[in-house]
């Protein structure tokens, strides 16, 4: 009889374990489909709402009676500028930091400030850079409102991320492509450029399509330093109005409910692009290198 | 036959920190010969191979007293330039390590960075290095293909053909066969005794059959020290000392 009932007793503890097995995978699964949905509905719900409101015009009129009517190709323009003067600016200094930080700096005090520097740099909200940017590069500097002092603020906002994933890319190429290199009696430097960098491209890639996200999705900081101005920027030294700031100010002032669900569509349309090109390019250089699939 | 030598060895003594991994090296590489490292794991054979051509320097904490001539001037002098040091003594690795680059482009790669340019100069240099190592038939149709791309014995001879591209004098190999097949070795040895007729090889193997099979002389390693040196012959029928009769005969190791 005692025999029968822990016999029982092990199989209810076997029932119990399964239960929970059961119930932490559909916990987990739960969490999964949620982020989806809440990714999808978002998307979704922007598209269904701002698709409509566009057409061929949207792309190629001025905006007219402060955004309520025409389109937003100023503000198009404006939003590549800046987002190329940034990434110009960027992506030298940055390489050249990651290169100076993985391939030749020891690992004495200065570095370790330099590295705990650019990972604090990384975690400060973008308004402190937008208000430096303000202080710094339009007034002291006399840049005024324009697209250089935009460009240089959100430089600097994306810098630290740009050094951190070409860190951690350069530090993924083998030592062995380093050696074999400088045995054929490369110096340090050819090693650097004619192997090292073109074998972590897709990792620099990366971190360059996140520094473009973060250029094309920040508000604050580029009102800041770039203005607001609906007018088409020709020189550098013109203020310009991006498209996230455009939707801001649409949104927060009220004044079409329309154009703001438009200029969301095309900046959800802008960031999808980039992604999907900077794949593209990263595959194909992937392909050029490494095994062919 | 008279041996000249090509590089002389002068009580070489190595330290990494305060550990001294190489003690009073003694050692004469003969010109167009193959010279075989020996001994257990960690007495200093890969340590000492990779003097020869400096690469040590990319560690930190290194020290090095002694000197190294090659042919008759010494390596570790402030004069030596190392670019055309490592160009005279090229190296191959126990790993394959072809640049993620084309066929072409790896055996391109060293002449274009000593100055090459011309493209007719590079495909002839390019020919006459994969022919050399025994390579060109199997690759001459993929050469735009990407090198990682080829087998492990392949790539390993593309390495050496990497090497023959900036015209060396002495090759250094080590354990250039541990991470191949059988049959990918015995080419890569078929292609030393093809190469020595050009070159001076030194090769740092674990496998004793192929220090007997390739090598003219043996040196026998133990705990940092060189015991023996002398032709493979003699080190393998009637070694002058226990130690070294004890390692062959694979008594330890």
């Amino acid at each position: 009889m005692e025999m029968q009932a822990s016999k029982i007793m092990i199989s209810n503890k076997k029932i119990n374990l399964n239960i929970k097995e059961k119930v932490s995978y559909f916990a987990i699964y739960l969490a999964a489909i949620l982020t989806l949905v809440a990714l999808i509905s978002i998307i979704g719900y922007v598209l269904m709402n701002g698709v409509k409101h566009i057409d061929f015009n949207f792309f190629i009129q001025e905006p007219s009676s402060m955004g309520r009517k025409g389109g937003i190709f100023s503000i198009i323009v404006g939003t590549i500028y800046l987002t190329l003067v940034s990434i110009a600016i960027a992506t030298p200094i940055g390489v050249a930091a990651a290169i100076y930080l993985t391939e030749y700096a020891k690992e004495t005090k200065l570095v370790k400030i330099i590295r705990f520097g650019t990972e604090t740099l990384a975690g400060i909200p973008s308004i402190i850079f937008g208000l430096f940017g303000f202080v710094f590069f339009v007034i002291l500097l006399g840049f005024r409102w324009s697209i250089l002092s935009g460009g240089l603020t959100l430089a600097i906002m994306i810098l630290p991320t740009l050094i951190r994933t070409t860190e951690e890319s350069l530090k993924t190429v083998p030592q062995s492509f380093r050696e074999g290199s400088l045995a054929l009696g490369a110096t340090k430097w050819q090693t650097i450029i004619k192997v090292v960098l073109p074998s972590s491209i897709s990792g620099i890639l990366t971190g360059l399509i996140l520094g473009i996200g973060r250029a094309v999705g920040e508000t604050a900081a580029v009102m800041l330093t770039a203005g607001s101005s609906l007018g088409l920027p020709m020189s550098i030294m013109d203020p310009t109005r991006t498209m996230s700031v455009h939707l801001y100010i649409l949104a927060s002032e009220g004044l079409s409910k329309e154009k703001t669900f438009a200029t969301a569509t095309v900046l959800i349309i802008f960031v999808v692009l980039i992604n999907f090109s900077a794949n593209i390019l990263a595959n194909k250089y992937m392909k050029r290198t490494k095994i062919e699939a | 036959m008279m041996n000249r030598t090509k590089i002389k060895v002068n009580d070489l003594n190595l330290f990494y920190g305060d550990f001294q991994a190489l003690i009073d090296i003694n050692l004469d590489i003969m010109e167009n010969k193959v010279t075989a490292l020996i001994g257990p794991s960690g007495c200093g054979k890969s340590t000492f191979i990779r003097t020869l051509n400096r690469m040590n320097d990319l560690i930190d904490n290194v020290k090095i007293k002694g000197e190294i001539l090659l042919d008759g001037a010494d390596i570790y002098d402030d004069k030596c330039d190392l670019i055309q040091l490592r160009k005279s003594v090229g190296m191959v690795f126990q790993k394959p390590n072809p640049f993620p680059k084309t066929v072409y482009e790896n055996v391109a790669y060293g002449p274009k960075i000593h100055g090459v340019k011309s493209k007719t100069a590079l495909d002839e240099i390019v020919e006459k290095s994969l022919r050399g190592a025994a390579l060109w038939d199997e690759v001459k149709d993929r050469l735009d293909k990407p090198a990682l791309g080829l087998s492990g014995g392949q790539q390993q001879r593309l390495c050496i053909a990497r090497c023959l591209a900036v015209e060396p004098d002495v090759l250094l190999m080590d354990e250039p066969t541990s991470a191949l097949d059988p049959i990918s070795t015995l080419k890569i040895e078929d292609l030393l005794e093809e190469l020595k007729k050009k070159y001076t090889i030194v090769i740092v193997t674990h496998n004793m059959q192929q220090a007997g099979r390739v090598s003219d002389f043996t040196s026998f390693f133990l705990n940092g020290e060189i015991i023996e040196t002398d032709l493979t012959d003699n080190i393998f029928s009637k070694p002058r000392d226990k130690r070294t009769e004890d390692y062959i005969t694979g008594r330890f190791g």
